[in-house]
């Protein structure tokens, strides 16, 4: 009897799967604290595989993976982590992963493989991913952990996904590899060859993080 | 008590062989499948140098191969244009397998070189475009291809290119069908049957009339890796002639 007037108030005592503290974790990044126009991490590859929507969205999958995994595996780990050593096991853990996603795509999806290896093989750098194992997953529990790489992997995703979309219409005036111009008769809209270089990119995410700042009125400290 | 040395020093070591073991049993597990990719690659560009790659592209897996394996025969040559029969471990020679890259390494004397035959459908002794691979230096790393020349051996009937590292925007448009289309017509070959290197010029749009044969409208941008693809080209088209000489030039009435 005793035992069970015990086990009572704590099962009450437990947090709903996706309360309001845990569902900040995945909407936070999307706006308020997105890691690439807030906290201007991750901006390389931003900048770099954005030509197109297809790879980019490869790119997208493969970060929040990492992120994802990463994330937990260290957020379980985090209690045998020895402090000294934390960055150097972070780093093995992500790399491995990212080796994972690189050795899928090459079987499974080798153009992609081909175009997007060199890219894949630096999510490696992304401080997206080191950052948030270093500032959450170390002190907090594996399943909060997942959202909130899962969250930042989104912030991320959406990010370089419209940059993408907007480079991929102005310079080669298709989404995702469709040709919507053409398909909608207007054959002489003029294409911007600038958005096809990495130049483009910036010009487009200096637009984003101006019109982003702009709404959530986010200012520089 | 977690920060003593042996602690530190024991949870590497077992990290470690965690990971090397994860990595290993994954890169077993799909070392099968990533060949098939890589193979199906290959024989995409061999095809790709003599007919659209977007054609290519439009077509399953399963049919590329068999399309390959009917219209395509490859044999290998050494430098002195000698066959290669019998791989390093005493097996058949496969052509798709000669690892352009290893070859590339040694000196041009020690290089296997592969040739891929071009014909219809069962028609192997009607060859009608002679497929063989380049490799070379862009202008970050390295570039390669498929010369496809047509049977008086000095026309390029079609081409394909990758590359490692190039720019993208600048040396990377050598993959664009567009630019690879530019070669198809040059010729190695002047009127009196010399031998003139190939040249992708510097600048773009130069109009065809002051190009002519030998020179190849170029990559705003990206000279240097223009250069790269020259070079590699008129290295190989050389590497080739021992080849040619023996069982192209002299051979082909009695081989038919």
């Amino acid at each position: 009897m005793s035992t069970e007037t015990l086990e009572a108030p704590i099962v009450k005592e437990r947090e709903p799967l996706l309360s309001k503290r845990r569902k900040k974790f995945v909407t936070d990044p999307l706006s308020d604290d997105n890691p690439i126009t807030i906290q201007v991490l991750g901006i390389c590859s931003a900048l770099a595989v954005t030509t197109q929507m297809k790879p980019t969205f490869v790119m997208a999958i493969s970060v929040i993976f990492v992120m994802v995994f990463s994330n937990l595996t260290i957020s379980l780990m985090r209690n045998l982590v020895p402090t000294r050593v934390r960055i150097i096991v972070q780093l093995a853990i992500v790399a491995t992963l990212v080796t994972l996603v690189n050795e899928v795509l090459k079987a499974y999806a080798f153009d992609m493989y081909k175009e997007l290896s060199v890219f894949i093989g630096l999510i490696i750098t992304n401080c997206i991913v080191m950052g948030r194992l270093e500032a959450f997953a170390l002190g907090n529990k594996p399943y909060d952990s997942v959202l909130d790489g899962l969250g930042s992997g989104l912030g991320y995703s959406w990010i370089i996904l419209a940059v993408a979309f907007f480079r991929e219409i102005w310079g080669s005036g298709k989404v995702f590899g469709y040709p919507v111009f053409e398909k909608l008769g207007m054959e002489g809209v003029a294409l911007n060859g600038l958005m096809v270089s990495p130049v483009g990119a910036f010009i487009v995410l200096g637009v984003i993080i101006w019109v982003q700042r702009t709404k959530t009125g986010y200012v520089e400290h | 008590m977690q920060q003593s040395n042996t602690y530190i020093i024991v949870f590497s070591v077992i990290l470690t062989t965690v990971l090397a073991l994860l990595l290993s049993g994954v890169s077993q597990v799909l070392g099968p499948k990533q060949k098939e990719a890589q193979d199906l690659d290959t024989k995409k560009q061999i095809l790709g140098a003599v007919m659209p790659m977007a054609d290519i592209k439009k077509m399953e897996p399963a049919a590329i191969l068999d399309l390959y394996s009917k219209v395509i025969t490859a044999e290998v040559a050494d430098y002195q244009g000698n066959l290669i029969t019998t791989n390093e471990k005493g097996g058949p020679m496969v052509a798709e397998e000669v690892n352009i890259e290893k070859n590339y390494k040694k000196s041009p004397e020690e290089r296997q070189y592969p040739v891929f035959k071009y014909h219809q459908a069962g028609q192997q002794n009607n060859v009608e475009a002679y497929i063989v691979p380049v490799y070379g230096a862009g202008l970050w790393d390295a570039i390669w291809g498929f010369l496809a020349l047509e049977t008086d051996l000095n026309g390029i009937k079609g081409i394909t290119f990758s590359h490692k590292g190039e720019t993208p925007g600048l040396g990377a448009r050598i993959t664009e069908g567009p630019v690879q289309a530019r070669f198809a017509g040059k010729t190695f070959v002047d009127g009196n049957g010399n031998i003139v290197e190939l040249q992708m010029v510097k600048g773009e749009n130069t109009p065809e009339s002051k190009l002519g044969p030998h020179k190849i409208d170029g990559l705003s941008g990206a000279t240097l890796t223009a250069n790269g693809v020259n070079d590699m080209l008129n290295n190989y088209y050389g590497y080739y002639q021992n080849y040619f000489d023996k069982h192209v030039r002299t051979g082909a009435m009695a081989n038919n």
